[in-house]
């Protein structure tokens, strides 16, 4: 069979092997198609052809379904399975759920960023499920010899409507699996949803209650040992020499190895303790005494950094990411310019399950065990790196206690194969939270400047937006010469139709500081200056930021959103202390008001926040508002709690106590809408964080007259 | 070797007695559900009951331990319906979930103090335990929830 014939057809066979159950499976070069096929020949098949197999309906009618994406938080362990137990007429509690390995050729691009889980698949996920369960019917029917409108599917059953006869799918799924599905399948509006649209409980929450989840530091693989590393504080450095006599006396160490962790293109070197437990392993990195050598890469400090930027977008004109009208002609000839910069700083992404990885060498083959975001990266990197076939790197996902961008990068699991290839047994690194705090990669520092004009109508005629900040491609692939892309992210685009002259530019600025997305990329930075800014110009023309949106944001969906927001906060009628920002983030449009009021002893205080989040089509409106809450308070901690800055090359921050975190005394009464609407369904796990900080600080700005331009501040000193 | 009784079962663990209690639950016994945060009592992730009261295990020797009663995450209720388990699962509390061991075992110790709890007294008792998450909301609601389930049932540990 070649990859044409299969690549054509949309098609059910059998290979007469012998099948153990049905599989499911998307031909993913046409997505649009479904294909169902026994498990050996989709195993088979997978010799030749990109197939995934996402479901399994064995004999005993139990269904399986793989979860190809990591669960970090944000619920598509539990979403997946309510999207295809609804089209494919299952109960989603009978539903078992497993970790895909990592295969690209399977499953696509495991890259769990960008919000992109379910937007990115949810259409074929309704497609591949509805055939499974047409087939089924199908078969059924045919073994009835009765006329397939008389069957219909309903929990994990065929059933004939007039004689009330059944059987469950796992008896039909050999007889199924012989039959082609018709094209064209109808799938259900959104009003026949049983499961879809509903706030169900998540099927991981039992196990997140009595310590039954296995997390990627609760791995435990036979015969395994652990490790910690010291590795060089200063982002680039190397090892001179090291002393590790205090280290070897430790009961339960047995090895000292000096390794090189690869870190994108470069490696930073440390000494890596493996011990029979956790504890004498963190013992022992203790213990040892190592000589750093920092020659050859700047030492760099924060107050240097942000002046630097401040410099650079004086005179810089930097590399233009999109451009419409004139902006710069309207700016010069302009006798009342608004011009101003924004200051946003370097964060650590510091997932409550620090950094860990289990990696066990054995030579041609290599396998790893952890919490880890981007599979298919890992499995690039370290064949490439290390020189073993990418089919032989096999990376097995756990649960993750937060990811947040972090756990994308590869370099903790090049790590760990290090340190096993090393010891030639299995061995799971840890990460203490100073290692997870202070190492990095961070999200970006960045200054703007923004240039804006108001015209005779009071509304926006031009506005010049430039950025100085570490462009995060530039670690992955290299500086190209053109702009970084996100130069824009998380403005709206209706902005683009009532602002005639506009530009994004992107002015570079590079330190050795590896950095990397977090949660909400550049739109959790780009959104508190672009809309900040927008605020700025409202209370300049004179009029209310809610209105100043209306006239700038014609497009109907984003009018909706405003009326929206504007009724649930009680806009209209508001007193003092009110602000607002909406931003546009994986597809997904975000308004908030935050209102904030001064106590008698006057301690600044947010009282309230509502966000109304229009996503399009979504599947499961709790998860929806658990993110979009969760995402409030991480944008609160990193407005106004936590910052990552540096001295001498050195982070300064090193745990929760000099990094601090939002705790539960801190987090104000959080509303959350979602708009009703069958659009496209955009993303939900970071959308609800950039609106935060620029609707806060205009409710500060609205309440006490006071401008805050740069993050993270301090509520009380205000 | 050191003996404690871990969710009323007995162990001898050949541990340094330095070692934090954290890793030797972790480690030696094979209880995971205890989690690791911050090893320096900043996060609460580690919170496990020591003869009833809730400390954190990251700061903890287990030599503090020997002979003494330890009740982790695993140990708090035989079929996951200890009522701010229930209550966890009815207000879908976690996200990642890698807090909630520390969160649950924190608030336990809260609802048998005080079987009614103002906002108040959640923010003291709860204010030790970071969510990174952010689920704190849910985690107030589900207090509240619990105490009302509680009521019906009674809370012994
Ligand atoms: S791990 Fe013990 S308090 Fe954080
Ligand atoms: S649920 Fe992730 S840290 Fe609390």
């Amino acid at each position: 069979m070649s990859n044409d014939t299969l690549s054509r057809r949309n098609f059910l066979r059998t290979t007469g092997l012998g099948s153990a159950g049905l599989f499911l499976g998307l031909y993913l070069p046409d997505a649009a198609r479904a294909m169902i096929m026994t498990e050996h020949e989709a195993l088979a098949a997978d010799v030749y052809t990109e197939l995934t197999a996402w479901v399994l309906i064995e004999p005993t009618g139990k269904v399986t379904l793989m979860c190809h994406r990591a669960e970090m938080g944000q619920g598509v362990y539990h979403s997946i399975a309510q999207i295809i137990a609804e089209e494919l007429e299952v109960d989603l509690a009978s539903v078992d759920i497993k970790f895909a390995q990592g295969n690209e050729k399977k499953y696509g691009s495991q890259l769990t960023g960008g919000s992109s889980t379910i937007r990115g698949s949810y259409k074929n996920s309704l497609k591949l499920s509805a055939s499974a369960r047409v087939v089924l019917t199908m078969a059924a029917a045919a073994r009835w010899a009765v006329p397939i409108a008389e069957c219909y599917a309903e929990s994990g059953h065929v059933i004939h409507k007039p004689t009330g006869k059944k059987f469950h799918f796992g008896e039909l799924v050999v007889e199924a699996a012989k039959l082609k599905a018709p094209e064209n399948i109808a799938l259900k509006p959104r009003s026949a949803y049983k499961l879809i649209g509903k706030p169900l409980h998540r099927k991981d929450t039992p196990m997140k209650t009595n310590g039954s989840a296995i997390f990627g530091l609760d791995k435990r693989i036979p015969g395994m040992v652990f490790a910690a590393v010291e590795r060089n504080p200063r982002l680039r450095g190397k090892i001179k020499s090291f002393d590790d006599s205090a280290t070897r006396k430790i009961p339960g160490v047995t090895n000292v190895i000096k390794i090189a962790m690869g870190v994108y293109e470069m490696d930073r070197e440390g000494v890596a303790v493996v011990a029979t437990s956790t504890w004498a392993a963190l013992q022992g990195k203790k213990a040892l005494k190592i000589e750093w050598d920092d020659t050859g890469f700047e030492h760099v400090n924060s107050l240097e950094i942000f002046s630097k930027q401040r410099e650079l977008l004086k005179t810089e004109e930097g590399r233009i990411l999109t451009t419409q009208g004139d902006p710069n002609g309207v700016i010069t000839q302009s006798k009342d310019l608004l011009d101003v910069v924004y200051e946003t700083p370097y964060q650590s992404h510091c997932a409550m399950e620090p950094l860990n990885c289990i990696a066990h060498h054995r030579g041609d083959t290599v396998e790893i065990w952890g919490p880890v975001q981007a599979p298919n990266w890992i499995q690039d990197y370290i064949s490439k790196k290390m020189g073993i076939a990418f089919e032989k790197v096999i990376v097995n996902m756990t649960f993750l206690g937060g990811g947040f961008g972090r756990k994308a990068l590869t370099d903790y699991p090049h790590e760990a194969l290090v340190i096993s290839k090393a010891i030639g047994l299995p061995v799971q690194v840890v990460w203490t939270r100073e290692d997870d705090a202070t190492q990095g990669p961070f999200r970006p520092g960045i200054s703007y400047r923004c240039q804006g004009v108001i015209d005779g109508n009071k509304n926006i005629s031009a506005i010049k937006f430039r950025m100085a900040g570490q462009n995060n491609d530039h670690f992955r692939s290299g500086d190209n010469g053109k702009a970084n892309r996100s130069t824009s992210e998380g403005w709206l685009k209706p902005y683009f139709e009532s602002i005639k002259n506009i530009s994004f530019a992107d002015v570079t600025f590079k330190t050795p500081i590896p950095t990397i997305f977090w949660r909400s990329v550049y739109a959790s930075t780009n959104g508190f200056a672009y809309e900040s800014f927008v605020n700025e110009l409202a209370h300049k023309s004179g009029k209310d930021p809610l209105e100043f949106r209306r006239e700038h944001l014609k497009e109907e969906r984003t009018q909706k959103l405003l009326d929206k927001v504007a009724e649930v906060s009680g806009w209209k009628n508001k007193g003092k202390g009110f602000g607002m920002a909406v931003t546009e983030c994986f597809g997904t449009t975000v308004a908030q008001v935050v209102k904030v009021s001064k106590s008698k002893g006057g301690k600044l205080k947010i009282d309230q926040v509502w966000a109304v989040v229009d996503c399009g089509w979504y599947v499961n409106p709790d998860i929806i508002h658990a993110q979009v809450e969760g995402a409030i308070v991480m944008g609160l901690g990193a407005a106004t709690i936590h910052e990552i800055t540096f001295k001498d090359g050195l982070v300064e921050q090193h745990n929760f106590y000099d990094y601090k975190m939002p705790r539960i005394t801190d987090i104000p009464p959080i509303e959350v809408h979602i708009m009703e609407n069958n659009e496209d369904a955009g993303g939900i796990g970071e959308p609800g964080l950039p609106p935060f900080a620029p609707a806060l600080t205009d409710a500060i700005f609205d309440l006490t007259g006071k401008r805050i331009r740069k993050l993270p501040f301090d509520m009380a000193s205000i | 070797m050191i003996s404690l009784n871990v969710n009323d079962q007995n162990f001898e663990i050949d541990a340094d007695p330095d070692m934090p209690l954290l890793w030797a639950i972790r480690d030696l016994i094979g209880l995971t559900g205890t989690k690791f945060g911050c090893g320096v009592a900043q996060c609460g992730a580690c919170v496990v009951h020591l003869n009833g009261e809730a400390v954190r295990s990251c700061v903890t020797k287990v030599s503090r331990a020997a002979g003494q009663n330890v009740l982790t995450i695993e140990g708090l209720s035989k079929n996951n319906d200890h009522p701010l388990q229930i209550a966890w699962n009815e207000e879908n509390v976690p996200q990642c979930g890698y807090c909630h061991s520390g969160q649950i075992m924190s608030a336990a110790v809260l609802l048998r103090e005080k079987p009614n709890p103002s906002d108040a007294d959640i923010d003291m008792a709860m204010a030790g335990n970071i969510c990174r998450c952010g689920t704190y909301p849910r985690i107030r609601k589900a207090i509240h929830m619990a105490a009302e389930l509680s009521k019906k049932g009674g809370i012994t540990k």
